[in-house]
């Protein structure tokens, strides 16, 4: 289990916007007739992402409301799973895999890079920042590894050179292209591809 | 190695596209209605006979799983939810099956769906994958648009919806029940088994669980026969897989093979070899973090499949292989490993709660040499603890890496922690409750 806080100062008021208030509307049709409650995992995110990349306790009250259930099962959902934050991360969030296979292909080095750039620290957001850091568990890109995440792009097959790079250009405000950093082409083995040829470079 | 017209995954890299047309040119939704025709009964004994066994790490044979749905719907609705929680480490597979074959997974969703006589269908995908997840959502409407899914899906009468669900960072929602739920709304933490999910699952009803791959293999399984699936690999341990190779080799990659392809030719011809050498190898994890490694001399004439591998006491899990080469610390790399399960533990019972935590400081504390001799086999004694008194198999899922260094290098960490706390007075080590014992002044 993860620990997480709620952020120290919280709006007094959040409501969706009319985009979001859409998009909840289309996701709980998605489930059966008084299985509304299926959808506080969806209705979280469309919070997270209007209100900058964070959730207010306030938008779990508005989404209990919403769904007619109790606040404290939103309130439980919103801080079981690890990728609601519940206090704000910056304009850009990045996570960078730590487990094993992306350790012993040099994730350390990524992590030395963000707190040279960014902050000393995991989940600070230092003054004049757009942006800040955490280690996370395995995001699933392990052939790719070393990688990161920053929002919902991928950054995979890094150095701390190629992290510097990236971190830069956030910090610029400019948006790196994501993807493999080595140049190869999806999952393939670089340079060493012994099947399905045919279709190579079809 | 397995001839490329023998690979269910042709556009694993790529190469071709992932939308309807190209997906249809290879052979994808082109006699549907033909196959579903045939009747549940044939579709489930042609997945019987390829012996197909689920993708997800478990391994249970699909066509069993499949004729556990009630064979009449009650009053109670069936339902098939697809579960693309991937999140196990050293495992990648599923992520590229969403983003570059998703007319595979939904085709299966259809055939899967019409055996187990369900009308929804739900897609669990893990929240990371959300640009995946995009790239499949957008599959979905394609197949909406042009009828093959949705009110009389590709002309078989039969009705399907297919929804995606997000999930949002937890790893225990791979586990069924969890994963269930997380559907319904609530924190993802495991069910009792029985009753299972085929008599009760999501929202009470009927539910037949399978992982992104197994689903995704059927549609090609049945048009070219469970025979020809069965002649691949060998006897119950059939078909094609895909292998995701990482950590320390050259080229790290993911591959479709066969079944019981000797791992030695998985590391040397596809991914390049082992940095350093084949002499370098360390270890072998075979199977996702959760199964226990596999020390160099073993990997020799090691092959790749479910039973070969439970014969030398770990598992292919979901054929993730994370290569350790004697660069790395073998002991620093099983701390972090039990440092995720430390972290992904859902806290629903105590020994695994305790227990993952538990070994994860040892380990660390292993790893500098700072424990006693005596903490290894008292490292081993908390494994078994855990191990067997969960409810879910999350507890196995952290003690067996754990159990397995154990088993191949006890020496080693005897080796680094020669410490003995009566002798060594001086030393100041804060987790020995005998602390007082080395106090001076006493």
């Amino acid at each position: 289990m993860s620990l997480k806080r709620p952020a120290k100062d919280q709006p007094e008021i959040f409501e969706f916007n009319s985009s979001s208030l859409e998009a909840a509307k289309s996701i709980i049709s998605n489930y059966p007739q008084g299985k509304q409650q299926s959808a506080v995992m969806a209705l979280l995110y469309i919070a997270q992402r209007q209100n900058d990349n964070w959730i207010p306790l306030a938008a779990m009250k508005y989404i209990a409301k919403f769904l007619d259930m109790p606040y404290i099962k939103v309130y439980e959902v919103a801080t079981f799973y690890s990728m609601y934050n519940l206090s704000p991360v910056g304009d850009y969030f990045i996570q960078v895999c730590t487990t094993t296979p992306c350790m012993i292909r040099g994730a350390g080095k990524l992590v030395e890079a963000c707190k040279e750039k960014i902050s000393e620290n995991e989940c600070e957001l230092t003054n004049g920042k757009n942006c800040s850091w955490m280690e996370v568990e395995c995001l699933g890109a392990c052939v790719n590894a070393p990688m990161m995440q920053i929002n919902d792009d991928y950054f995979e097959d890094l150095d701390k050179e190629k992290t510097l790079k990236i971190l830069d250009k956030i910090l610029k405000g400019e948006t790196p292209k994501p993807g493999s950093y080595r140049g190869r082409i999806n999952n393939e083995p670089e340079n060493n591809r012994k099947t399905l040829m045919e279709y190579k470079n079809a | 190695m397995l001839k490329d017209k023998d690979r269910i995954f042709q556009n694993l890299y790529n190469d071709l596209g992932s939308n309807l047309s190209s997906s249809q040119k290879r052979g994808d939704w082109v006699n549907t209605k033909e196959i579903i025709d045939r009747g549940r009964d044939w579709i489930i004994n042609e997945i019987k006979d390829s012996q197909l066994r689920g993708r997800g790490g478990a391994g249970f044979p699909t066509g069993l799983k499949w004729s556990f749905a009630p064979k009449e719907v009650g009053s109670r609705p069936h339902y098939l939810v697809i579960n693309g929680d991937e999140s196990e480490p050293g495992t990648c597979k599923d992520r590229d099956i969403l983003r570059f074959e998703p007319h595979k997974l939904i085709e299966g969703c259809l055939i899967a769906s019409y055996a187990v006589q369900a009308h929804v269908c739900y897609i669990y995908i893990r929240g990371e994958y959300f640009i995946d997840g995009q790239k499949l959502q957008k599959a979905i409407d394609e197949a909406y648009e042009k009828n093959l899914i949705g009110k009389n899906a590709s002309g078989t009468g039969w009705d399907l919806d297919i929804y995606i669900h997000y999930g949002a960072g937890a790893y225990i929602c791979g586990e069924e029940t969890a994963l269930l739920e997380s559907i319904e709304g609530n924190k993802g933490q495991p069910r009792l088994k029985p009753p299972f999910p085929a008599l009760i699952g999501l929202y009470g009803c009927p539910t037949i669980i399978n992982n992104v791959e197994t689903i995704a293999v059927v549609p090609t399984i049945l048009r070219r026969g469970g025979k020809w699936f069965a002649s691949l690999g060998r006897e119950k341990n059939t078909g094609t897989k895909i292998f995701c190779i990482s950590g320390n080799v050259n080229n790290p990659c993911n591959v479709e093979e066969e079944m019981n392809i000797p791992l030695k030719e998985l590391i040397e011809v596809h991914a390049g070899g082992v940095i350093g050498g084949w002499d370098n190898l360390q270890a072998v994890i075979p199977g996702g973090s959760s199964m226990p490694l596999i020390p160099k001399d073993k990997c020799e004439s090691l092959t790749m499949d479910f039973d070969s591998l439970v014969a030398e006491k770990s598992g292919l899990g979901t054929a993730g292989i994370v290569v350790i080469n004697k660069d790395q610390d073998i002991i620093k790399c099983m701390a972090r490993i039990a440092r995720f399960y430390k972290h992904e533990s859902c806290g629903q019972c105590t020994p695994c709660r305790e227990g993952s935590g538990w070994m994860w400081r040892m380990l660390e504390r292993m790893a500098k040499g700072e424990a006693s001799k005596d903490e290894v086999d008292m490292l081993g004694d908390v494994t078994k603890q855990i191990e067997g008194h969960t409810i879910c198999a999350f507890g196995e899922g952290s003690s067996w890496p754990v159990q397995g260094l154990l088993r191949h290098f006890s020496d080693e960490i005897k080796k680094r922690n020669k410490f003995d706390p009566i002798i060594k007075k001086d030393k100041n080590i804060p987790y020995l409750v005998d602390q007082h014992l080395l106090d001076k002044n006493a």
